[in-house]
């Protein structure tokens, strides 16, 4: 399949808009306080699908579509009980301490509730982990591209064979991504996220709709495809009745509660396009507003993984029970990979992009190729912008140089998105060492996260938690979950990457329940360790606390607003029409 | 806490650059195109679209919410 002029227009009106709206920015973009908090002006809407698009990344679309193909519509686990309670969390009841007090960032918040330290080790692993997070996703679109073909003749017509796609993806997704978060900073990401959400939705949504048309719609999906696929719930009373491998408990606590709190109500790339928000109220509004796209998130990404197992295949060598997944080629020996029982293993990465080819014509194939570079830029974008706020405002002016003017600040942030995108296209290259993005991710998010939000639950919730148990507390669970992870390993896995490093103890039936599990270590190690340890050192004195801790700080008094726009209001609307998704899909 | 703008100061996008426009207008111009090709080209491509014209379609659906997110981003701008 080869792409026409048609697509390349498109993609290429695609590449116009983003960094048009670079260049009109810029001269907008006087202050540091423009280029990192967007001047905190942006209205609620803005920022809720903001804040839903910067989330929206590679590991999103592909790996939620392959995850939706490999465990069926329980993937939908990641959306309604993995997303949904956090966002409503965040916006309800942490969002007043992050929008209300002086802190421009995450680790900046932990500075004020705790001390130096605790920002410090907070701002160096998040600076590193958006570093890593933007090269892997730079190293999937490549890489898909890559295996694709589709770019090869338009590479070939300008004299470089199929060998440099891999880079010149690379290049041209690192130039636009770097042009326009350099002219327009958080403004400039913001409004392209905005842009490439609705591109996303208007890529994908004709595929499903041709997809679902093909297979019978939801109904007919039911009787092609086994139960185990068609069920959110059916099956998770044990590890051993469902494809994931996981019991509900560790289901609900490790994703439920450790990761998706972890992640949802700490991680600064999502909670600073709130903090971009015009007003308390929209700030507060944000993630609850985001919440509304993304229960219903599951229809766009993990849907077109169980269209692609119900499409019959066009190769009549394919086995009828795979769908239209490919199997999985070593890329070495140019030989099928095997499982351990001896079956080829399916390519699941490979679910969107089958599908798009298998079901659009050129023309809209273009659209459909430009929904997933979108995707992936927003990704990308929401890390590098992410990392040059914390770099310039947690580690440059915290311990380099800390009384230079704005306008140097607003320098360095140029700065720091030249080199985050650097670092990260260094990581991309590092990233083609290993095959398996997502769990690589998974890895560092549960060591590094995980124990995260017992230290923002304790310091939001608890006055008494103090500095040092909130350092001793991170390092700890971090700890915690290296050593879980050392000690334990999936089924079928070698000691390494997978775990079993310190010697392999205990087995668990998926790498899903092991990487739960060390979420779960990690943030009861944590919790536990932070209280003793206040329990022992001086608390700060009640003055210097309020309006970042909850028993000091007045109740935010919403504006008058119609009913139905109050955070609560939508906060109940999200999480009913959540609970019925889950009845529905059971 | 900081004083909260009242709510109908600020409608959609900071720095007087309305956000909805450009993302209408770039709609607007992926949508002609979709439908335009979809109107000039032979019917054989759509095979795999199981026969329907996917780029007329989509297109023209493009185009209309492209007016609609126009439309908004141009009612009622307010003086600055």
């Amino acid at each position: 399949m080869n792409l026409t002029y048609i697509d390349g227009l498109i993609i290429l009106v695609y590449f116009g808009f983003v960094l048009g709206i670079g260049f009109v920015l810029k001269r907008y973009t006087k202050t540091s306080k423009d280029f990192f908090q967007a001047g905190r002006s942006m209205p609620a809407w803005i920022c809720g699908l903001a804040f839903i698009s910067a989330n929206l990344g590679a590991q999103e679309i592909i790996g939620m579509a392959a995850s939706g193909a490999k465990y069926g519509i329980a993937t939908s686990h990641f959306y309604w009980i993995g997303a949904i309670p956090a966002m409503v969390f965040v916006g309800l009841l942490m969002m007043p301490f992050y929008y209300g007090s002086r802190a421009r960032s995450v680790p900046e918040y932990l500075r004020l509730r705790f001390d130096e330290k605790t920002r410090g080790f907070n701002a160096i692993s998040f600076a590193l982990m958006t570093v890593f997070s933007s090269g892997i996703s730079m190293y999937a679109m490549a890489k898909l591209i890559q295996i694709l073909h589709i770019f090869d003749t338009p590479l070939r017509s300008i004299g470089l064979g199929p060998e440099y796609v891999f880079h010149v993806c690379i290049a041209i997704s690192a130039v636009i991504v770097l042009v326009y978060v350099f002219l327009g900073g958080l403004t400039s990401a913001i409004y392209n996220e905005v842009l490439q959400f609705f591109l996303i939705v208007a890529g994908f949504a004709p595929l499903i709709f041709l997809g679902l048309k093909r297979t019978g719609g939801w109904y007919g999906i039911r009787q092609t495809l086994s139960p185990a696929l068609t069920h959110t719930w059916e099956g998770m009373g044990s590890s051993s009745t469902n494809l994931m491998g996981i019991e509900a408990f560790g289901l609900v606590m490790g994703l439920g509660f450790v990761l998706s709190f972890g992640y949802w109500c700490t991680d600064f790339l999502v909670v600073q396009r709130a903090m971009a928000a015009d007003s308390m109220s929209a700030a507060r509004r944000t993630p609850l507003i985001a919440a509304i796209p993304k229960m219903l998130f599951p229809i766009l990404v993990v849907l077109p993984g169980l269209i692609a197992m119900a499409t019959p295949s066009r190769d009549p060598g394919h086995s009828q029970y795979t769908g239209l997944i490919p199997y999985k080629v070593v890329e070495a020996s140019g030989e099928l990979a095997y499982d351990q029982n001896g079956k080829p293993e399916l390519d699941y990465d490979l679910t969107i992009p089958v599908l798009l080819l298998n079901y659009f014509p050129t023309g809209i194939l273009g659209l459909g190729l430009t929904a997933l570079i979108a995707s992936f830029m927003s990704g990308m974008a929401g890390n590098v912008t992410a990392f040059n706020t914390v770099w310039t405002y947690d580690i440059y002016q915290a311990y380099i140089r800390r009384n230079a003017s704005d306008a140097h600040y607003l320098w360095m942030g140029r700065m720091a998105t030249i080199f985050g995108i650097g670092a990260s296209v260094f990581a991309a290259y590092i990233a083609t060492r290993f095959n398996n993005i997502m769990d690589i991710l998974q890895l560092v998010f549960a060591f590094v996260n995980a124990p995260l939000f017992a230290t923002f639950l304790l310091g939001m919730f608890w006055k008494r938690a103090t500095g040092h148990g909130a350092f001793t507390g991170l390092g700890a669970g971090t700890l915690a979950a290296a050593v879980h992870h050392g000690l334990t390993l999936p089924v079928g896995s070698g000691v390494g990457v997978k775990g079993g490093w310190l010697g392999a103890l205990y087995t668990y039936p998926s790498e899903m329940a092991q990487n739960f599990w060390t979420a779960i270590y990690a943030w009861t190690t944590c919790f536990v360790v932070t209280i003793l340890v206040s329990a022992v050192t001086t608390p700060r004195p009640d003055r210097d606390l309020v309006g970042l801790v909850y028993s000091l700080t007045d109740r935010p008094k919403d504006e008058p607003l119609a009913w139905y726009s109050q955070p609560v209001t939508l906060a109940c609307f999200v999480l009913g029409a959540t609970l019925l998704l889950n009845i529905l899909f059971y | 806490m900081e004083p909260a703008d009242p709510p109908d100061s600020k409608t959609a996008g900071a720095m007087g650059v309305d956000i909805r426009l450009p993302i209408g207008l770039m709609f607007a111009i992926i949508g002609v195109m979709l439908a335009a090709f979809g109107l000039f080209s032979e019917s054989s491509i759509y095979e795999r679209s199981l026969g329907i014209n996917i780029n007329l379609i989509w297109g023209t659906i493009l185009i209309s919410f492209s007016l609609v997110l126009l439309w908004l981003g141009s009612r009622k701008r307010r003086p600055d």
